[in-house]
């Protein structure tokens, strides 16, 4: 007892070792704090940097003008200009001509090389047969005429403009020699080979393997915007609905128990499992279309409701009781209460709920492997044709296309893959910054 | 009222668009190695033909099969992509589903090769140093003794004394079973371990093969689940590993990987053709033969891809690391003739 009066009248200015000790353990606690925010912060600049670094050349593209002349002969043999006919002429076919055209052009501006002709041919990507292909097709008038377009250059050649690919690793590499690197080289001085801004990345569909310098994002993009529609017209009605009686009108008893632990149940399921569900349900039952965006979408939604419906409850709940009573108590019926009182105000918090609901539905793999949407698509899928009705036309989505492009053998696709996540990315920050907004704006604290 | 009535009409658009399913594009699922020849096909096939360009999934053999066999119609697929002939068991569940009429298409070899990384040691293997550097038990003495083995040099004098370190693809992949057969089978049986292992079973041939390619579970031989790519990066990762790749893989990476010869046979499109490197595998496609006047285009497609200016020597998929077929005239009779297995 005494030893504890003598330690009550220690002065507040001199701190004892019980006080220093419990200053220090607050010390220890925030350097804990601030190691824990920094490690966080260097794993996402290191994340950053290397998807950065690896992706941000996807969105310049090396490409080449020719001025070449089309030739009758090899093109329209008959010279009629009959479309169906015109079409036999293969893109092998294009190739040559095309290759030709290189090969003379390289001599007109004396450009000397000891490659053969295959190895010089080989310096455009297989690509640019059919994009010569499709413009003579679209205007046949231009047979017999000399043209002057650009080309996308192969992929191993774009590499060396990005520094993927030097002289050394060249020597190595059996699908890329140093003699056509002197001649990309000997090109760029007379202006023919640039690098400039890849639109087609985003716009452009997928690319098979043997092409990767023309994979582009376009199905990919159009696939998640679809499916990205049906999750929000599908999604956004059903959970506020069931949200809203949920909250307002349905009676407290167990089986409205059930149902809310169920739901933030449902949340935590991994979302494989809504990919075997769909496959079950609307491929095998209603006969839906495989790798369809209407599939992938009603999949998300399952996926995404339960995520819809908590923030949305929450939201509803944060509308004070006094708001309720007072329509109420003005007449107003519970329907009306709701509708003109209780949502208007709950609204900015719902959408909040939502975007974030839609950022993860935009992200997911997982459950779209099983539903045939991991697939080599190059046709834009429409929003509607009278044979796969709405949005039954096969695509992919943005995650799935990073996930496809990581495997495939090219080095070059890991420069596409990173790219993707960068398209990826900038959509999330976009949606989350819009959930941002609707919120500082909207939003009231009572 | 509206949130209701938005929410009736968008449900029944969903049901409006299930009625309609017809498809005019056809859809290939299957082999993840035949996935590249198939998308560039299928690409060609796109800018060339009035056609849409098919779909073209991965997921594997064995799940393409299984899909390839869930029934008839349109919303099942097509083409079922496969790097191993199809088994009985599967002819059979397809006939219980309708599938009955199928056509089997070889489109070429895929040679599996054995690479490190470009700056390490090079090795010339035969198929006994794999069985002796995995196996989990191998012949000492005459009796079978748990392997061992820690460096290429206790396997083999010959070769540098490098840790064993092998990435070999999972058991979930074709290849797996290709490596199995061609070498480490073979390598049990040049050791003598396989004729020690039937006279232990007393004869039970089956078991002895089963015991023989049973690999060492103590982190020497590691299982890749993923694609090459993971292959790739653990090498890279780490110099003293060895991968199985698949010839075409490796063509395109001979920037990073050095290739080992196989029996004294260095792997390449050549030496695969004529038979000389002993491993590789033949790749499969099949046809639903009952789709073929469903589906536009599906018969066109299936002709293009075995065309000459394809699957040729000189075609796109020789180029990228098929190994085409010497007898391609037979396969294109039989696509052409619609002949079923």
């Amino acid at each position: 007892m005494t030893a504890h009066s003598t330690k009550k009248h220690g002065s507040l200015l001199v701190k004892d070792a019980r006080t220093q000790r419990r200053n220090n353990a607050e010390l220890r606690f925030r350097a804990y704090g601030l190691t824990a925010v920094i490690v966080g912060i260097l794993a996402l600049i290191v994340l950053l940097v290397s998807i950065f670094s690896n992706g941000i050349s996807a969105f310049q593209q090396t490409k080449l003008m020719i001025t070449l002349e089309l030739p009758e002969a090899k093109l329209d043999q008959k010279g009629q200009r009959d479309l169906d006919v015109m079409k036999k002429v293969t893109t092998i076919g294009y190739s040559k001509v095309l290759g030709n055209g290189l090969i003379d052009q390289l001599d007109r501006l004396g450009i000397a090389t000891d490659l053969k002709d295959k190895d010089v041919r080989e310096i455009l990507s297989k690509e640019s047969a059919a994009t010569l292909r499709d413009v003579v097709l679209a205007d046949p008038s231009l047979i017999g005429t000399t043209v002057t377009m650009e080309f996308l250059v192969n992929g191993r050649i774009d590499g060396y403009f990005k520094g993927r690919v030097d002289r050394a690793s060249a020597e190595l590499d059996k699908n890329v020699k140093p003699g056509q690197l002197d001649i990309a080289d000997a090109l760029t001085e007379h202006g023919l080979m640039y690098t400039q801004f890849n639109l087609d990345f985003i716009l452009a569909p997928d690319a098979s393997d043997q092409r990767p310098e023309a994979a582009g994002l376009g199905v990919a993009i159009l696939g998640s915007i679809y499916m990205m529609l049906v999750v929000l017209f599908v999604a956004l009605p059903v959970g506020v609905a069931a949200s809203i009686y949920l909250e307002e009108f349905a009676p407290k008893n167990r089986l409205t128990d059930v149902i809310e632990v169920n739901i933030s149940n449902l949340a935590a399921v991994p979302s494989i499992v809504y990919g075997i569900l769909g496959l079950a349900i609307f491929i095998n039952m209603a006969q839906f279309n495989q790798s369809s965006p209407l599939v992938g979408g009603l999949v998300l939604t399952l996926m995404t409701l339960p995520r819809i419906i908590i923030p949305a409850r929450a939201a509803l709940k944060s509308v004070p009781p006094s708001i309720r009573d007072a329509a109420l108590g003005v007449g107003a019926s519970r329907m009306q209460t709701v509708f003109h009182h209780v949502l208007p105000l709950a609204a900015p918090g719902i959408l909040t709920g939502v975007i974030i609901g839609l950022g993860q539905a935009l992200g997911e793999t997982a459950p779209l492997l099983l539903i045939g949407m991991v697939a080599f698509v190059r046709e834009y899928p429409a929003a509607f044709t009278a044979d796969a009705g709405l949005f039954g036309e096969a695509s992919t989505a943005l995650p799935v296309q990073v996930f496809n492009w990581t495997q495939r053998a090219d080095p070059a696709f890991v420069e596409r893959a990173s790219g993707a996540i960068i398209v990826l990315l900038v959509f999330l920050l976009i949606m989350n910054a819009l959930a941002i907004f609707l919120r500082r704006r909207y939003e009231r604290r009572w | 009222m509206s949130i209701a009535k938005t929410t009736i009409s968008t449900l029944a658009v969903c049901a409006l668009a299930g009625s309609a399913y017809a498809r005019d594009n056809v859809q290939v699922a299957g082999s993840s190695t035949v996935l590249p020849y198939a998308s560039i096909v299928a690409e060609a096939f796109g800018e060339n033909f009035d056609f849409p360009t098919p779909v073209v999934e991965s997921g594997g053999s064995s799940s393409g099969l299984k899909r390839f066999c869930e029934g008839l119609g349109e919303n099942t697929i097509d083409i079922a992509n496969a790097s191993r002939a199809i088994k009985e068991k599967e002819v059979k569940a397809c006939a219980e589903a309708g599938v009955t009429d199928i056509i089997e298409v070889r489109i070429g070899y895929d040679g599996i090769v054995f690479a490190s990384g470009i700056e390490g040691n090079q090795f010339a293997f035969t198929p006994s140093d794999w069985f002796l550097a995995l196996s989990d038990t191998i012949l000492v003495d005459g009796a079978m003794v748990p392997n061992t083995n820690t460096t290429w040099a206790d396997v083999n004098s010959v070769m540098p004394t490098q840790p064993l370190q092998a990435f070999i693809p999972g058991t979930k992949h074709g290849t797996r079973e290709v490596f199995e057969e061609k070498v480490i089978l073979e390598g049990c049986k040049t050791t003598g371990a396989l004729d020690a292992l039937v006279a232990a079973h007393g004869g039970n041939t089956k078991q002895a093969e089963s015991d023989c390619m049973a690999l060492r579970t103590d982190g020497v031989s590691v299982d890749i689940d993923g694609d090459y790519t993971e292959t790739l990066a653990r090498i890279e990762a780490n110099q003293d590993g060895i991968g199985v790749f698949g010839l075409a893989f490796y063509q395109n990476n001979t920037n990073k990987l050095q290739v080992g010869t196989m029996s004294g046979v260095v792997p390449s499109v050549e030496s695969i053709s004529s038979g000389e490197y002993p491993v590789s595998r033949p790749l499969y496609f099949y046809i639903k033969a009952a789709h073929l006047d469903v589906i536009p285009g599906l018969k066109d497609f299936a002709e293009f891809f075995v065309s000459d200016d394809i699957a040729g020597p000189d075609g796109p998929l020789a180029e990228y690391g098929l190994v085409s077929d010497p007898n391609l005239k037979s396969t294109q009779e039989l696509v052409a003739t619609e002949t079923k297995m």
